[in-house]
């Protein structure tokens, strides 16, 4: 099964394990993450007020071209390019006029006629059924505990949400699919600060401890998230975190699809070599990856 | 008179009318809009340059009578029209980052490091409606932001940074700026280097071919002839 | 501290029927039942509380609400919006203040003031949102 796909622009920086690790473990599961052409920024945050426009054009602007290759649903990874997508598709089917504004101010593009789905790759997965997942690992993740985390944008607001913005299940029957366990973190829908990283690195930082904390302290070995904006508050910027917390232990991230494809056995598709605190030692203590497999020197600047 | 064809000579005394900064002049309908100014009587010193469609000084916007759409041209490249609103602009306001060329490593980053409001694209695509090049600005811009300096480089290729984009982003972003350091990179880090060329310079350099070449300088004063001869004789490695 | 509200000024009514129309929720629906204080995850860095935001907003109390650090502390999580048992999308409150000030052409973030290596580091998806939420 061909899908289209929307990468948004992290997944081709700090978030390139994330799409590597996705392409390699949906192909295992016969769908094709086929990127969408052309493309643009979806403007990563959803616009709030009732009166702007002119943010909700990129987001179109990616449902048209999905709308040009003749095809109805987007998948999408990161949690943020989801959730933005989604709004903006629901903003213009409910609002002929708006679209019909917006549409007019892109007239070099085809007309938007509203009739793209967006979805989360997790959507996808859950609409095929966790046990597919289960038929294809040929590495169960036994031995290795994870702390599910949800973050904001993946259940929130809840018209706009793959799972219960109380009590979401679907990273956790992900992860048990795969073989391994969960822990029930308090925190696991606490927001990580989002784009406060840039300004305000200390409110990041006092976020991730007690997200990361409570995680350790439950008996998580590492984290599993979907979004790369996530990934580097609570991952990378976990150097932050020592810094104002010299009592932190470190504690590995993963991106859900990394945990796919070590379960489905693509030790060449991991894509770890990105990620900041290194889920090397940790894989290898499990007894999780081949101790003599190619293993790349993870960048740290 | 020899070879006037009389139809001609009517096409070029048609006159159309025009408004040069607010005020109507009519003017020869072949003119271009430079040409259309210096028949109305204006002189440039700025806003001007090759006269050929190559430099960019001339970028130039302009309306038509009765319709609010805005127009974008090269001066020197766009022929005048019946109720055309004409201006000219004669400097874009923009700061080029300053780096070292030698210093910068190609990494996909690296434009948004030394222009971070290009992260302000909207993807509202005036910039490409402006372009008189007829440039996908905007999808350069955005290949800017996700890192892809061989796409910027090949998109903003026929830039001749004229700054029309510059002046019309809602974002105030500088699309012409990113796009040359772009090609800079391009150019000089990822595109394939011509080793043949590196080699006969490293030979240049080593003064292998200084004798034949100071031979040839004597020879060219004493016997002409047997330089041309030589020249015409000389054999051509094909292939 | 003690302060006195005048309830009749017509400019007060006047930004809160802006903030009200630009964020299109009901704001006067909010009776101060505190859930969205302490949902929200940043609410200790704030000064105004969400519930305190909603408030003030209802009674148009412009100069508190545009100096207030609250609304740049928002993260933009909709937890409380999750939690507002009236249905009320505080988040969008606060954008609407946001661009209140960032409409009249102030940034609350200047891009070029990153460091290098800041800019290195921080990933697109974080300097975009920011610069979504904090510059004009």
């Amino acid at each position: 099964m061909k899908m289209p796909y929307f990468p948004g622009c992290s997944l081709k920086t700090i978030g390139e394990g994330f799409e590597k690790s996705a392409i390699a473990s949906a192909a295992i599961l016969d769908i094709e993450l086929e990127e969408l052409p052309r493309w643009v920024c979806c403007g990563t945050v959803s616009s709030l007020t009732t009166d702007d426009l002119m943010h909700h054009l990129a987001p179109v602007r990616n449902l048209i071209r999905v709308e040009d290759i003749n095809e109805t649903q987007l998948v999408t990874l990161c949690s943020v390019c989801y959730s933005t997508l989604k709004r903006s598709n629901a903003l213009v089917k409910n609002d002929p006029e708006k679209l019909k504004t917006l549409n007019q101010f892109m007239y070099r593009e085809n007309d938007y006629q509203g009739n793209v789905k967006v979805l989360h790759f997790l959507e996808l997965l859950r609409e095929m059924g966790f046990y597919k997942l289960k038929e294809k690992v040929k590495r169960p993740l036994k031995g290795l505990t994870l702390s599910p985390y949800y973050g904001c944008l993946l259940v929130r607001p809840k018209e706009f949400g793959i799972d219960d913005p109380e009590n979401p299940t679907i990273l956790q029957d992900l992860v048990k699919a795969l073989g391994a366990d969960v822990i029930d973190n308090p925190y696991q829908l606490k927001c990580c600060g989002s784009y406060h990283t840039v300004d305000k690195p200390n409110l990041v930082a006092d976020l991730g401890y007690k997200i990361l904390t409570y995680a350790r302290n439950l008996g998580a070995d590492a984290l599993v998230l979907s979004c790369p904006l996530c990934a580097f508050n609570l991952d990378n910027r976990q150097r932050e975190i020592k810094r104002q917390y010299p009592d932190f232990i470190e504690i590995p991230i993963f991106y859900f699809t990394q945990l796919m494809a070590l379960a489905f056995g693509l030790d060449e598709d991991l894509g770890l070599e990105l990620n900041y605190i290194d889920p090397m030692p940790l894989l290898k203590e499990k007894l999780l990856i081949d101790p003599t497999s190619l293993i790349k020197e993870p960048k740290i600047e | 008179m020899r070879g006037v064809n009389l139809e001609e000579k009517t096409e070029t005394e048609k006159m159309v009318r025009v408004y040069i900064m607010g005020r109507e002049f009519e003017v020869p309908a072949t003119l271009n809009i430079v040409k259309a100014f210096e028949y109305a009587g204006y002189r440039f010193i700025r806003g001007i340059g090759c006269r050929g469609g190559y430099c960019g000084a001339c970028a130039t916007v302009y309306r038509f009578k009765d319709d609010y759409r805005l127009n974008f041209a090269l001066a020197c490249q766009k022929a005048v029209e019946d109720g055309m609103y004409l201006t000219i602009l004669p400097f874009v306001p923009a700061e080029k980052a300053k780096y070292d060329l030698n210093k910068l490593k190609p990494r996909g980053t690296v434009l948004l490091e030394l222009y971070p409001e290009i992260a302000r694209c909207v993807a509202c695509n005036t910039c490409t409606k402006a372009c008189p090049q007829e440039l996908e600005v905007m999808d350069y811009v955005q290949a800017a932001i996700r890192g892809d300096i061989e796409e910027v480089a090949n998109l903003s290729f026929d830039c001749i940074q004229c700054g029309l984009c510059a002046m019309r982003c809602p974002a105030e972003i500088v699309p012409y700026n990113v796009g040359q350091l772009a090609r800079r990179l391009y150019g000089k880090y990822i595109a394939p280097q011509a080793k043949l060329t590196y080699e006969r310079v490293e030979e240049i350099h080593a003064c292998v071919f200084d004798e034949e070449l100071d031979n040839y300088i004597e020879l060219a004063k004493e016997d002409i002839e047997q330089l041309k001869k030589i020249y015409v004789e000389r054999e051509i490695k094909v292939g | 501290m003690s302060k006195t509200i005048r309830l009749d000024s017509k400019d007060a009514a006047n930004f809160a029927a802006k903030i009200q129309e630009r964020s299109g929720e009901s704001i006067d629906m909010c009776f101060q039942c505190g859930e969205c204080s302490s949902a929200c995850p940043v609410s200790s860095d704030m000064d105004l509380m969400p519930s305190t935001l909603v408030r003030f907003t209802q009674l148009g109390l412009k100069d508190e609400l545009i100096n207030a650090k609250t609304i740049w502390i928002c993260a933009s999580c909709f937890n409380c919006v999750a939690r507002c048992p009236k249905g009320i999308d505080i988040a969008k409150v606060a954008e609407a203040l946001r661009q209140e000030l960032l409409r009249k052409k102030l940034d609350y973030v200047e891009v070029r003031d990153l460091s290098m290596e800041e800019r290195q580091e921080i990933p697109q998806i974080a300097i975009i949102s920011n610069l979504r939420k904090f510059s004009r």
